[in-house]
């Protein structure tokens, strides 16, 4: 069987598994060789999961009248030949705006909101578009090295069409002094990759007297030209 | 240029829990098997907070997408998402794949945790199967290859993921 794969991404797209400026690494990165998977049927087919697992509510995270600042962040899904991905399940987790996660692990002494659980998800329409309402995430403390805090930032995961498209990242915010200090944000080595986690801040999307606007694309990767050889 | 992958961080579960994650078939449908197993670090310890998602074909080898030239399985959901318990244990119920054409059948597999910057990639063979005709599983060298292979139980099978040491599971770039 013939079939279309897709690109693998240039190095220092992603970051190595082994980035010891992150502490968590180390014992958890595979010390063997990856071994090269050729894109057969079980990596261009996917979980299609969008439909009767959504809400439209699902994507406002600010139904119980959280504090902080009011944030629509939206974009597209993208795959790496700029075309959209629809029907995409993209979902989001984040901290309050104190910093703060709802979570039994999350133990820094930052309060929590009880109007804030942090979880949202949502489906990209015909165009690869998606929009959620949130608030601002804080910054907050953590104990990788002395004196570290995490940028504010969103959890990201995306599943595209495909098996190898399925990705999980980081959205960060334009203009933040902590990114140059995070061992996660600066693990991706090429530049211009990282500025692909940095939203945009967008005044035509802002709306007036209620929430600024950010936007942040996400590529997915795209469709090799030719088959495989298997 | 793709948008580069990130560690799901240690709040995971905030995120990225269904309750009908682990169940790729309903409870109760005939032929399920209990696949089961322990995500593990590179001293041996459980590693609570990781996610296991699985991503198969029915029992006839065939997948619920538009991508597969026989034509779409519909109604096999194909993928299991199981968070890590504290002992580092995850779990799908699901059936066995069919063969697909020249391959194998297997189970692909995305493991996601703090301390992983990026997925890591395996597969689940079994072991009553020719896995050796497999191209996939034969490009690997010979003295892993056990690590991909589960084993059976009462209810299923049993696989465990070992991220980094002795016993390393194989990893594949995807």
């Amino acid at each position: 069987m013939n079939l279309i794969g897709y690109r693998r991404d240039p190095d220092g797209t992603h970051p190595p598994l082994d980035s010891p400026n992150y502490g968590s690494t180390r014992l958890r990165h595979p010390g063997e060789r990856l071994v090269l998977l050729p894109h057969g049927l079980s990596e261009i087919t996917g979980p299609l999961l969008g439909p009767g697992r959504v809400t439209e509510s699902d994507s406002d995270l600010t139904r119980g009248e959280p504090l902080g600042q009011r944030v629509i962040v939206h974009g597209r899904v993208l795959d790496g030949d700029g075309r959209a991905v629809p029907e995409a399940l993209v979902e989001i987790w984040q901290a309050n705006a104190a910093g703060r996660y709802r979570h039994t692990a999350d133990r820094w002494p930052a309060p929590i909101d009880p109007g804030f659980d942090g979880v949202g998800r949502t489906l990209t329409d015909a165009a690869g578009r998606y929009r959620f309402l949130t608030i601002k995430p804080g910054a907050y403390p953590w104990r990788n090295h002395h004196n570290a805090w995490r940028p504010a930032h969103i959890h990201f995961s995306v599943f595209g069409r495909a098996f190898t498209q399925r990705l999980v990242t980081q959205m960060y915010f334009p203009d933040d002094p902590l990114l140059p200090h995070d061992p996660i944000f600066t693990s991706v080595p090429d530049e211009r990759a990282r500025g692909l986690m940095i939203a945009r801040f967008d005044l035509a999307a802002t709306e007036p007297n209620w929430a600024l606007a950010f936007e942040f694309d996400i590529v997915l990767r795209g469709r090799d030209k030719t088959p495989e050889h298997r | 240029m793709s948008t580069p992958a990130q560690t799901v961080g240690p709040f995971l579960h905030i995120g990225l829990t269904w309750p009908d994650g682990e169940f790729v078939v309903p409870q109760g449908n005939p032929g399920a098997v209990w696949i089961r197993g322990a995500l593990l670090d590179g001293t041996g310890q459980p590693v609570q907070d990781g996610l296991v998602e699985t991503w198969q074909a029915d029992p006839d080898g065939r997948f619920d997408h538009p991508e597969d030239p026989r034509g779409a399985a519909t109604g096999f959901r194909g993928f299991g998402r199981s968070p890590t318990t504290v002992d580092g244990h995850f779990r799908v119920l699901t059936q066995v794949p069919g063969a697909l054409p020249g391959a194998a059948p297997h189970i692909n597999v995305s493991v996601f945790a703090r301390g992983l910057l990026h997925r890591v990639v395996t597969r689940i063979y079994f072991p009553q199967f020719d896995n050796a005709s497999d191209p996939v599983f034969a490009s690997v060298p010979r003295e892993r290859r056990h690590t991909l292979v589960a084993q059976s139980t009462e209810d299923g099978y049993h696989f465990d993921i070992r991220l980094q040491g002795k016993e390393e599971t194989v990893f594949f770039d995807v």
